[in-house]
C-alpha cells in the first residue's frame, strides 16, 4: 500500500499567450487555464503506482478558488481525493514560499496517514523554474529524485524505490528509501483519457479547501512576505536588429536561394 | 475622502504582488488580472510601489508626486554586505569532466565581482577533482573551495547539498551561480531552501545595480513571452541558475594563480540515503553532434507537414557540417525525438548559422536560439514572428527553397560545402 500525493498547478496555456505589438503588453484575454502539462504526467504516474501497488493517490493544488477545476479533472483520471490550498495570504509566493506552503499541506495530510511518495511535474510552464519540487523534498526531509523518466520498482515492505533519471545525454538508475519526492518528465508515461463516468465523478467531487490557518506554517513564510525574491520589472523580450527579407522565393526559389548563399559566402559564414 | 487606485487590466501580468502588499485585502484576482475593491481601498499606494509593470495608478487628477515619493524609501533597504563580497560558481562535473557552463559562469562572475569590488570563487565538489580546482583558477577563479571526498564521486542531492550548505555557511558568499542543468537545478533548489534564500531560475542576464549593489536577475517568464528582472534584497547569498551557452566561454589561462581552500565533507557513505545503481550513457551516434556544440543547425517545424521533410534538412546540415534540430511542434507531432528539440522546454543553442525551416517562431522556440550568430528563416507565412528575429528571411515553400539552397551550395562550394 502506498500513500501518494501528486502536486498539481493550474497555469495559463503559455503557448497561447501573445504580445500586443502596439502596446508591448501580454494579451491574456482568451488564454485558457490548463493543468500544467508536466503535472498531467505526475497525476498519471500517481494513479498508475497506486493501481500497481495498492493505496491512494491524493491531488494537492495551491491556487485560486477556481483551480478546483484542475483538481476535478485530476480526479477524473483516477485519483482518489483532492485538496485545494487557497488563501489570499499565499498571493505573490515565489518558489521558496510556495514550497513552504505545499510542504506544510503535505505534513497535514500525513497526520492522518504517513505519505510515502510525493510526485511533481519537473517544472511548470508559466514559471519554468523546477525549484518547487526540490524545495518540498528538502523541507520534508524526503529523498529527492528529479527528472524521473521511469519508476522501475517500488517495494512498499522494504520501503524502497528504484527510478531512472534523465540527465543531459545520460540516464541513471537510483535507489532510495521511502518517503521520496519524484519530479517527472513527459517521457515517463502516456496520460490516459478520462471516460465519461469518470468525468462526471470528477465534476461531482466536492474539493475540500484548506487555508493557511489550517496549516502549521508561519504567516511570514508564505505569500509575498515569505518570498525572498521579488519581481522588480517586467518588459518585452529584446529584439534583434532588423534583418533582410530576400524577396521573390515564391516565384523563383532558385534565385532567392542563390542570393542567400552568396550573402553567406560574402560575409564569411560558409565556405571558409 | 480617500483616493482609490486604478488597475490597468491591459498591463497587469497577474503576478499577485499587489495582493501580497495590500494591507486591507482590497485586491483580488479575476481571470488572472488584479481587480481592486473600491469600498475597501484606502489609497495607501503600497500596490503602486510594488507593481513591476506600472499597471496601478491613481486617477490622473491626483498629484503625481504623492504616488512617487515613497519609492525612494523602498530603494533604501540596506543590502547585507560582507567585507570582501564573493561571487561563487558551483563547478558541475561528471566523472571529473566539468560541464562547460561552469566555466561560462566563472567568466561572467568576473564581471559581477569587478562591479561589486569583490572576488570570484569556485565551489568544486567531487572525488579526485583537484584538476578541476586548477582549471577553475585558469578560467578566472581567484579562490577555490574544494571538497574532495569519495562520497561525492557521483552526484547525489543529499551529500552535495550538505557540502554546499557547509561552504556557504562558513564563507558567506554574496552571490552563488549554478548552471541550469538537471544537476544544477536539482542542487540549487535544495540549497536555497536549506540556507533560506532566494533563487532565480534560468537567468539570461545578470548585472549588478550600480547604486544598490544588488544582483539584477533577468529571466524569461510566461514561456518566454515577457522578461522579468528579479531581486533578492534581504537574504544572502543571492542565488541564480543560468542556462548553458547564454554566457560566452572565457579564455583559459594556466598562468593565472589562485588560492585553494580545502574543506571536509563531514558526511559518511552510510548516512547517504540514495544509491546510484547504474549509469547509462546515451552516447550519440557517430554522425550526431550534440546540438549545443553544433556550429550550424538546420531546424524544422510544423511547416514541414510531416517527418519526411527532415531528410532534406539533414542533407543541407551534412553539407554545411551541421546538425538537424526541431521545434516543439515537430517533436510533439512525433517527427523527431525530444533530444533534438530547441527552445524553452528543449535545448538552448548558439550556432554560427541557424536555419529555421517551416518554424513560425513561437517565443518558446525563439528563446532557445536567439543568440545564434546568423538566423535564416524560411517560411510560407510572411507574418510569421520568426521573420522579426531573422537576419535573412525567405518567404516561400520550404520544399522548394531548401533543395534550391542545397543545389546552390554544391555549385558554389562543391559537394563538401567548402569544408
Amino acid at each position: 500500500m502506498l500513500r501518494i500525493v501528486a502536486c498539481v498547478k493550474q497555469v495559463p496555456d503559455t503557448t497561447q499567450v501573445r504580445i500586443d505589438p502596439e502596446t508591448n503588453t501580454l494579451i491574456r484575454e482568451g488564454v485558457p487555464s490548463i493543468i500544467n502539462p508536466f503535472d498531467v504526467h505526475a497525476i498519471e504516474e500517481a494513479v498508475r503506482l497506486k493501481e500497481r501497488y495498492g493505496g491512494t493517490a491524493t491531488m494537492l493544488c495551491m491556487g485560486p478558488p477556481w483551480a478546483t477545476e484542475a483538481l476535478q479533472k485530476a480526479l477524473s483520471f483516477g485519483a482518489d481525493d483532492a485538496i485545494l490550498l487557497t488563501d489570499r495570504a499565499l498571493a505573490g509566493s515565489d518558489t521558496w514560499a510556495t514550497s513552504a506552503a505545499l510542504a506544510a499541506a503535505i505534513r497535514k495530510l500525513a497526520e492522518r496517514e504517513p505519505v510515502d511518495l510525493v510526485i511533481c511535474g519537473k517544472q511548470t510552464i508559466d514559471g519554468d523554474t523546477a525549484q518547487v519540487g526540490p524545495g518540498i523534498a528538502t523541507r520534508l526531509g524526503f529523498a529527492q529524485l528529479t527528472y524521473v523518466d521511469k519508476v522501475e520498482s517500488v517495494d512498499p515492505e522494504a520501503r524502497r524505490i528504484r527510478v531512472r533519471r534523465m540527465l543531459e545525454g545520460a540516464r541513471e538508475i537510483v535507489e532510495a528509501p521511502l518517503p521520496a519526492l519524484l519530479s517527472v518528465v513527459k517521457e515517463i508515461n502516456e496520460p490516459r483519457y478520462a471516460s465519461l463516468p469518470d468525468l462526471v465523478r470528477g465534476l461531482r467531487f466536492q474539493v475540500p479547501v484548506w487555508h493557511v490557518t489550517d496549516l502549521d506554517v508561519a504567516a511570514d513564510e508564505v505569500g509575498l512576505r515569505g518570498s525572498p525574491t521579488q519581481v522588480r520589472r517586467i518588459f518585452p523580450p529584446p529584439r534583434r536588429g532588423q534583418g533582410e527579407i530576400i524577396a521573390g522565393a515564391l516565384e523563383d526559389p532558385d534565385r532567392a536561394a542563390a542570393a542567400l548563399v552568396d550573402r553567406l559566402i560574402e560575409s564569411g559564414r560558409i565556405g571558409q | 475622502m480617500s483616493r482609490i487606485v486604478n488597475i490597468d487590466g491591459q498591463r497587469c501580468v497577474g503576478c499577485e504582488q499587489c495582493i501580497g502588499v495590500c494591507p486591507v485585502d482590497a485586491i483580488r484576482m479575476e481571470d488572472g488580472i488584479a481587480v481592486v475593491d473600491p469600498s475597501s481601498c484606502t489609497g495607501c499606494g503600497e500596490c503602486l510601489r510594488t507593481c513591476p509593470v506600472e499597471a496601478i495608478s491613481f486617477p490622473e487628477s491626483e498629484p503625481e508626486a504623492q504616488a512617487q515619493a515613497p519609492q525612494e524609501a523602498v530603494a533604501q533597504a540596506a543590502p547585507i554586505q560582507a567585507a570582501l563580497p564573493e561571487v561563487w560558481v558551483f563547478v558541475e562535473q561528471l566523472r571529473g569532466i566539468a560541464a562547460p557552463v561552469s566555466w561560462e559562469l566563472i567568466g561572467h562572475a568576473g564581471k559581477l565581482a569587478a562591479d561589486l569590488g569583490g572576488r570570484v570563487a569556485a565551489a568544486v565538489l567531487g572525488h579526485e577533482v583537484e584538476p578541476l580546482a586548477k582549471a577553475a583558477i585558469a578560467y578566472g577563479a581567484e579562490r577555490v573551495y574544494l571538497i574532495d571526498d569519495p562520497v561525492l564521486a557521483h552526484y547525489r542531492t543529499q551529500p552535495y547539498l550538505h557540502g554546499m550548505t557547509r561552504l556557504i555557511e562558513n564563507y558567506r558568499p554574496e552571490i552563488v551561480l549554478l548552471g541550469a542543468t538537471t544537476t544544477g537545478r536539482d542542487l540549487a533548489g535544495a540549497v536555497a531552501t536549506t540556507v533560506h534564500t532566494g533563487l532565480t531560475a534560468d537567468c539570461t542576464g545578470l548585472t549588478i545595480n550600480p547604486d544598490s549593489k544588488l544582483l539584477e536577475q533577468t529571466r524569461p517568464a510566461y514561456g518566454g513571452n515577457i522578461m522579468a528582472t528579479i531581486l533578492c534584497e534581504k537574504y544572502r547569498p543571492q542565488m541564480a541558475t543560468v542556462r548553458p551557452r547564454v554566457m560566452p566561454m572565457p579564455d583559459r589561462d594556466d598562468a593565472r594563480r589562485g588560492e585553494i581552500i580545502r574543506e571536509p565533507l563531514g558526511l559518511a557513505e552510510e548516512e547517504i540515503r540514495a544509491k546510484v545503481v547504474d549509469y547509462l550513457s546515451d552516447v550519440p551516434q557517430d554522425d550526431q553532434v550534440r546540438l549545443e556544440d553544433a556550429s550550424v543547425i538546420v531546424a524544422g517545424g510544423r511547416g514541414l507537414g510531416g517527418p519526411q521533410g527532415f531528410g532534406m534538412l539533414k542533407e543541407l546540415a551534412d553539407l554545411l557540417h551541421g546538425v538537424v534540430a526541431a521545434s516543439r511542434a515537430a517533436v510533439d507531432s512525433g517527427w523527431m525525438p525530444h533530444l533534438f528539440q530547441v527552445g524553452q522546454t528543449g535545448k538552448t543553442v548558439r550556432p554560427r548559422i541557424y536555419f529555421a525551416c517551416g518554424i513560425s517562431g513561437a517565443i518558446q522556440h525563439l528563446v532557445g536560439m536567439q543568440t545564434s550568430d546568423v538566423i535564416i528563416a524560411i517560411n510560407r507565412d510572411p507574418s510569421a514572428p520568426v521573420f522579426q528575429m531573422a537576419d535573412y528571411g525567405i518567404v516561400g515553400d520550404v520544399y522548394r527553397v531548401v533543395p534550391a539552397i542545397i543545389k546552390t551550395v554544391k555549385e558554389r562550394l562543391g559537394s563538401t560545402g567548402g569544408g
